[in-house]
């Protein structure tokens, strides 16, 4: 590989074109701005779709060729279903089967229930993917297996790409749990329920084709129309979309670790003493045992003081349906239903409302709802002593994780991470991360259970934290103590072969993912 | 004699902890074979510190395999030292340098809300411990240890007291049974223990005998400071000796109920409502109170009941007792909110240290609270008070600029 290579504005070396497209290193938080126009799909006509609205095809197969599957051809697809997906793997067994190379996938996330599609990986017929490589997909791709480069989004920055022309969707793959024959679909209803489908919004916008595929045909119209026909070239109904109990992922209970416990109060203690929790005020936590943990400490305070909260974002759960059912929040702005209690509450709730990367997460749009959003709290697997973050790979260098709403959530008002300051032996605050994902400017505060650090441009936060019980150190003071108990590690070796890289919010690259010796 | 030994754990769900299996050969040099999790990160560190522990022992022909899962140093230096000390006859002891951090030593008086069972051959449990700031840990070496695990247990508790931080929680080891426990004195003593538990104590004359061993081992170390025994009662001999038990030594600072074992000797179920000990529970804070120590209750089990824990601590309070065991960190929130000074008292305490601030501001030899006299014990006391409101989150720790600035 021959790719050239310059440094962004975070000092990091990046790839100046990857797979072959010319990029832009990361400029500073707001710099970028690129002028023109969005891209768009051709222009399609009623005229080459049946006027009874039927666009059901015999199968999968069918509508992919039909959709003009080809070598090189960009396809799509949504993860809603989460590790329950059925959908994903099929398109690429049909693809592979009609010998077909060079394919990129572009999903809205990866799980480990798509680490066979490894194979179509290594024989040629995916190659490379543009999305997230969790799990074994990440080590493959850490390992330098992989054809072409990875390219990393969060989910703002995936319909941003999308919108922009970064990406060219070839086929969009819809699953959806139900639908009607004119393509019309939903989420929150059906033998394979998830809720909402508002990952596949901008595929269904911008693809030049579109396949809804489901196992729950009803007759026109599918209300709500989640995703509207109208976008829609074919139907294709399925036997199973999805593993329901799949769907219904595993990290959707509070802990009951101790240790995570203690977090979970510290931050929320935090976010009472600094008064971020006030009457009307709007969080956003996510999916981990932690940051559910702190949802329901919130709700707690709540609760005591006869507040409650105007909005909480993010992927909907029992507990925020437990707090929007007992009035201690006005609306839940959900992006994926993490539950089947979540899911019931948006087929029942009004105040439980469906959201997408667009209206939550676009960066290149007229704003969006998480810069509004008062405390986010997120996870990370390194931080640095400028308080950059990590999420994607682990201090071995190993590709692990995707980056999901997580750099579009940092433009809140105040961004907490809650970690451990040591994971089995490997601490987590070091001098620099192994991958920025996303720039210290933007994170406020580390909540570790041996102390907190404030980021020091935020002066107004350590002011109010002055009398404070809670421990409040510097970020330097909290990597001495949890290297005192670790040791300092060794840091892991490189080759000079960039296996992926990482998106900013903008479509800038901020950081490179190096293969692993 | 043993040929290969293996020490420590591994396997699915263990964490901060690891497997050495060791074999001592007649030639061939050192065969170090590192398994790690985190070896990208620390795979040299590992290889240099079994290597010195091997050279410490002057071993010079051995197969050594680490099985590691994150294992901080201060427990792999005690699994190899063990494994090693299993194959050979030695005395000598691979110590880590003792944290500064370590050195303190605690009061007679001290608060004694929770103290907090650890397992003595489960680091992943200890390192986190202190966290949670219960007024003691315990690193058990008695019921919480297989018998076949007790050996190697020793060394990772010795080593816990030397090279873990446990920020400042009265650091309490619980040996095993005299005469048993005896030797576990040597694993303990001489790295600044501040309190030891003796299980199933029966008699004055096992305090004696764990006495006379501490100081034989104090003056072979020169150690100095203070060790405080906190006996535990768990038969239905104990209870009637309580008292001879509690008065046994001047280092005795506490006594603790144990029930049970104490329910088992009795022959009975032990019960939430506790009916079946409630002789045995009075019986042991008469004798406390008498020998002017303190009364400490037995641990609450259901660790997923926390009303139910409320509920026995209230009681406990109310029958005088100063503190219970916990089996867990979740334990010591509820144990501390309920065994905490109530709101008057606190307020009462505040007016007090107040006072005695004022008076020696004006440099004032007497306190006084309107035309009331202050006693020093009662400032005292009143410190106390509000040192245990700061530290149970019920006053916060600059209450009087706070207070005052309001």
């Amino acid at each position: 590989m021959s790719a050239k290579f310059e440094k962004n504005a975070l000092g990091r070396l990046v790839p100046t074109e990857v797979n072959g497209k010319s990029q832009v290193p990361y400029q500073g938080v707001g710099k970028y701005k690129p002028t023109g126009r969005k891209y768009a799909p051709p222009i399609a006509s009623c005229a080459d779709y049946p006027a009874d609205g039927n666009k059901i095809v015999p199968s999968l197969k069918d509508a992919l060729i039909k959709s003009g599957l080809r070598d090189g051809s960009v396809i799509s697809s949504h993860h809603h279903f989460r590790n329950g997906d059925l959908i994903a793997v099929q398109i690429f067994d049909i693809a592979h089967e009609l010998g077909f190379k060079d394919l990129v996938w572009v999903p809205s996330a990866s799980f480990e229930c798509q680490s066979s599609l490894t194979k179509y990986l290594e024989d040629g017929t995916i190659h490379h993917i543009e999305g997230s490589m969790n799990g074994s997909l990440g080590r493959f791709t850490s390992e330098g297996k992989m054809k072409g480069m990875g390219i990393l989004r969060s989910h703002g920055g995936r319909y941003q790409a999308i919108q922009d022309g970064d990406v060219v969707i070839d086929i969009a793959v819809i699953a959806a749990p139900t639908a009607d024959p004119f393509g019309n679909a939903t989420g929150d209803r059906g033998p394979a329920a998830c809720g909402l489908l508002g990952f596949a919004l901008a595929d269904s916008q911008y693809a030049n084709k579109v396949i809804v595929a489901t196992d729950n045909i009803v007759p026109f119209p599918c209300v709500p129309w989640q995703i509207h026909g109208n976008y829609v070239d074919y139907v294709v109904v399925v036997d199973q979309v999805g593993i329901p109990e799949k769907i219904v992922s595993g990290t959707t209970e509070i802990t009951k670790s101790p240790d995570r416990l203690l977090l979970a109060e510290m931050t929320a203690q935090f976010c009472d003493e600094t008064g971020i929790i006030h009457d009307g005020f709007s969080f956003q936590a996510g999916a981990g045992g932690t940051a559910l943990s702190i949802g329901v400490y919130f709700a707690e305070i709540l609760r005591e003081r006869g507040m409650k909260a105007r909005f909480a974002r993010g992927g909907s759960n029992k507990y925020l349906v437990k707090m929007l059912e007992e009035g201690l929040v006005d609306y839940i702005l959900d992006g994926q239903t993490f539950d089947l209690e979540g899911v019931r509450s948006m087929r029942e709730n009004e105040g439980h409302l469906n959201t997408s990367p667009f209206t939550s997460y676009n960066y290149h749009g007229k704003g969006n709802f998480a810069t509004q959003v008062d405390v986010v709290i997120l996870g990370a697997t390194e931080v640095d002593l400028n308080f950059n973050a990590n999420v994607v790979t682990h201090s071995d260098g190993v590709l692990l994780h995707g980056i999901g709403g997580w750099q579009n959530c940092l433009f809140s008002k105040c961004t907490i991470l809650p970690i451990p300051l040591f994971r089995d032996r490997i601490p987590v605050i070091r001098d620099e991360v192994t991958t920025i994902c996303g720039p210290g400017e933007l994170i406020d505060v580390i909540v570790t259970e041996r102390g907190i650090a404030i980021n020091p441009l935020r002066t107004d936060l350590i002011e109010k934290m002055k009398n404070s019980n809670l421990p409040i150190k510097t970020i330097q003071q909290l990597k001495d103590e949890g290297e005192a108990i670790c040791g300092i590690p060794e840091k892991p070796t490189f080759t000079n072969k960039p296996v992926a890289v990482i998106k900013w919010v903008d479509g800038t690259i901020i950081d490179t993912v190096w293969e692993v010796e | 004699m043993d040929t290969t030994i293996s020490i420590g754990n591994k396997g699915k769900g263990v964490r901060s902890d690891c497997s050495v299996t060791l074999t001592i050969t007649e030639s061939g040099g050192i065969n170090l074979q590192i398994d790690s999790k985190v070896k990208s990160l620390f795979g040299k560190q590992i290889e240099q510190l079994a290597r010195q522990v091997l050279t410490f022992y002057k071993i010079e022909n051995a197969t050594l395999l680490i099985e590691d899962s994150g294992a901080l140093p201060f427990v792999m230096a005690a699994r190899i030292e063990a494994a090693i000390r299993k194959l050979i006859t030695t005395e000598k002891e691979f110590l880590l340098p003792m944290l500064d951090v370590n050195l303190y030593q605690t009061t007679r008086e001290r608060n004694r809300f929770s103290r907090l069972y650890l397992p003595g051959n489960t680091p992943s449990l200890m390192i986190n411990a202190g966290i949670h700031h219960p007024d003691g840990i315990i690193l058990d070496l008695e019921d919480a240890v297989a018998p076949d695990k007790k050996y190697e247990a020793s060394f990772v508790v010795r080593n816990a007291l030397r090279n873990l931080d446990f920020y400042g929680t009265e650091r309490m080891v619980r040996i095993n049974q005299v005469p048993r426990g005896l030797e576990d004195l040597d694993y303990i003593v001489p790295h600044n223990v501040n309190l030891i538990l003796i299980p199933k104590c029966e008699s004055a004359n096992q305090l004696h005998q764990v006495n006379e061993r501490i100081e034989f081992i104090k003056t072979k170390h020169g150690v100095k400071g203070n060790i405080w025994l906190m006996p535990i009662i768990e038969s239905a001999l104990g209870v009637i000796k309580s008292y001879e038990i509690a008065t046994a030594a001047t280092n005795v600072v506490a006594m603790a109920i144990g029930l049970e074992d104490y329910t088992a000797d009795l022959g009975t179920k032990r019960t939430n409502e506790g009916n079946e000990s409630f002789f045995a529970r009075s019986q042991v804070v008469n004798a406390c109170r008498a020998a002017g120590i303190q009364p400490i209750d037995s641990v609450f089990s259901d660790v997923g009941d926390m009303e139910g824990l409320k509920n026995n601590v209230l009681r406990s309070k109310s029958l005088g007792f100063d503190g219970m065991g916990c089996i867990h960190p979740r334990q010591i929130r509820v144990i501390h909110d309920n065994f905490a000074p109530e709101t008057d008292e606190i307020e009462k305490a505040k007016k007090i240290v107040i006072a005695f601030f004022e008076a020696t501001e004006r440099g004032l030899g007497v306190v006084s609270l309107g035309t009331k006299m202050i006693d020093p014990p009662v400032v005292k006391r009143a410190q106390r008070t509000i040192d245990v409101a700061i530290k149970t989150g019920k006053l916060n720790q600059n209450w009087r600029e706070v207070e005052h600035v309001s």
